[in-house]
């Protein structure tokens, strides 16, 4: 009874540490968007509120928090606050798979990579019942647009990972993260990079983000399936949102990059001078990478139009995927190279 | 041969990386933002802002009631009253200019034969409640007295080109 308890108070107290790790990075991934771009454009970016704009994100939380909910009269009441909670909680309950470091993980899941992609495609059910609820032209084009983006995506997406798990011959993160063990050569970017290419590009259609943000599309749908949402509503879909760009770059960073291994592994000299940084270290600087690249390409590209969308999606990307797991067959069949000898 | 050429560069994402290029060449540059409440660009000295009522270096104000400003306004944003003091000389008691209807074109000061009324080169001001658009001369008289300095300064600036 009592090693119960106790069980249950360990796992509470994890999640609640993972869920203000990931607050704090929400929050200042918010302050970090708004100055890369910023900078991007040749401006300052925020810099009133705090030292160089620091307390920004803080200011803005606050102010969302403060502000009225408004319920359209002729929505759904009801779907129309639970919506926002289904996307912050499938963006939440995605990390309980992953590992931070060796060992340093919520749930460890022998399937965490099929569970990861299923909760993954959970996320759009938030954003249909958002643009259906609302019952708002805009917000049901926004909708429709995530959920048929999302769905075509998904499949690219999991085709990439089927190459992953064919060249660890596991679903276990920490077990994908262990095969990639000795030196940088041997992470699975180098044999499976047309793969870490559609994971990637399919991670930011995936996530509703710039140059695939139609679902949003302001120019054309005003602000897609949140427009009619306000206050803390809102700020569930922006938590969501910026919590499952974070997560996609992590599983990035563990799937194709070795996660918490240093990259100067097998590297005479340079391998025991780094000996001493964490691993939670090096993983969070591959994340913070990819969360970098996210907020470069939204300053970078324009907005793709909704078919280059569904042809990269269909026509480029699934039969590209096909195609690796061919290839990757072979490899693991014929034990190529370092990475599957 | 073209089309394998094209297939190549559209796989690399070679227009992309390019893109990406030119986005980090701008991140690294000088930003050329003015923080304005802190920084400020220059103003000409011509520059038609707030307007004021100087006084002469001994403290005497330069308004002799002419009417002359009132006059020209076109936009009829000037009302003044005159009464002669007790020294005789002839001043106004009334000299109020509605911000709300003048257009900053400058004929006043243009105007007046004393220079007394000018503009100054302020153009952030605001006005917070209802009426305060109505500048009196007192108020007038002390943004005159506050920027003098820069006041004469602009004058003695474009002298030479009246």
């Amino acid at each position: 009874m009592l090693d119960g308890i106790l069980l249950i108070a360990l796992i509470l107290i994890k999640i609640i540490a993972i869920v203000i790790g990931l607050v704090v990075c929400v929050l200042a991934l918010t302050y970090l968007e708004r100055k890369v771009i910023g900078y991007m454009h040749v401006r300052y970016g925020p810099n009133r509120v705090g030292p160089g704009g620091l307390l920004q994100a803080v200011a803005d939380t606050i102010k969302l928090l403060s502000k009225e909910i408004i319920v359209p009269t002729a929505s759904n009441k009801y779907l129309f606050v639970v919506a926002p909670m289904i996307t912050f909680g499938t963006a939440m309950i995605g990390w309980a798979v992953v590992p931070f470091d060796q060992g340093v993980v919520l749930a460890d899941l022998n399937a965490g990579v099929l569970y990861s992609l299923a909760i993954s495609s959970l996320g759009v059910y938030g954003i249909i019942v958002a643009g259906w609820a609302s019952n708002s032209k805009y917000a049901l084009f926004g909708a429709l647009r995530a959920a048929a983006q999302t769905i075509s995506y998904e499949i690219a997406m999991g085709f990439a990972l089927i190459c992953v798990m064919m060249a660890a011959g596991t679903l276990n993160f920490q077990s994908i993260v262990l095969h990639q063990t000795g030196s940088i050569w041997h992470w699975y970017v180098w044999p499976l990079l047309p793969m870490f290419m559609v994971f990637w590009i399919s991670g930011i259609a995936e996530t509703n983000r710039l140059p695939f943000d139609v679902a949003e599309g302001e120019s054309e749908i005003v602000a897609g399936f949140h427009v009619e949402y306000s206050g803390v509503t809102f700020a569930l879909f922006f938590f969501g949102e910026y919590a499952n760009m974070i997560l996609i770059s992590m599983l990035i960073s563990l799937m194709f990059l070795g996660g918490w291994l240093s990259p100067f592994q097998g590297v005479p000299y340079l391998e025991s001078w780094f000996a001493w940084v964490p691993g939670f270290v090096w993983l969070f600087l591959k994340a913070c990478f990819f969360v970098y690249c996210y907020l470069w390409f939204r300053a970078t590209f324009p907005r793709y139009r909704y078919d280059q969308i569904m042809r990269l999606g269909w026509k480029v990307f699934i039969p590209l995927t096909i195609l690796w797991v061919v290839v990757t067959a072979f490899l693991v069949h014929f034990h190529v190279g370092p990475w599957f000898s | 041969m073209r089309r394998l050429l094209r297939f190549i560069k559209t796989f690399s994402l070679y227009d992309l990386l390019v893109g990406l290029k030119v986005t980090n060449k701008y991140f690294w540059k000088k930003k050329f933002t003015i923080l304005y409440p802190e920084e400020k660009t220059p103003v000409s000295p011509r520059f038609r802002g707030l307007h004021a009522l100087r006084r002469y270096p001994n403290g005497e104000e330069r308004c002799i009631a002419c009417k002359l400003c009132e006059a020209v306004c076109p936009a009829l944003a000037i009302s003044i009253d005159s009464e002669p003091r007790e020294d005789g000389s002839r001043r106004t008691t009334k000299y109020d200019i509605d911000l709300f209807k003048c257009i900053y074109c400058g004929f006043c000061e243009e105007a007046c034969p004393v220079d007394s009324i000018v503009l100054t080169n302020m153009s952030d001001y605001h006005i917070e409640n209802r009426g305060e658009n109505i500048m009196t001369k007192d108020k007038l008289l002390a943004i005159g007295d506050k920027y003098e300095e820069q006041i004469a300064r602009d004058r003695a600036e474009d002298k030479s080109y009246r």
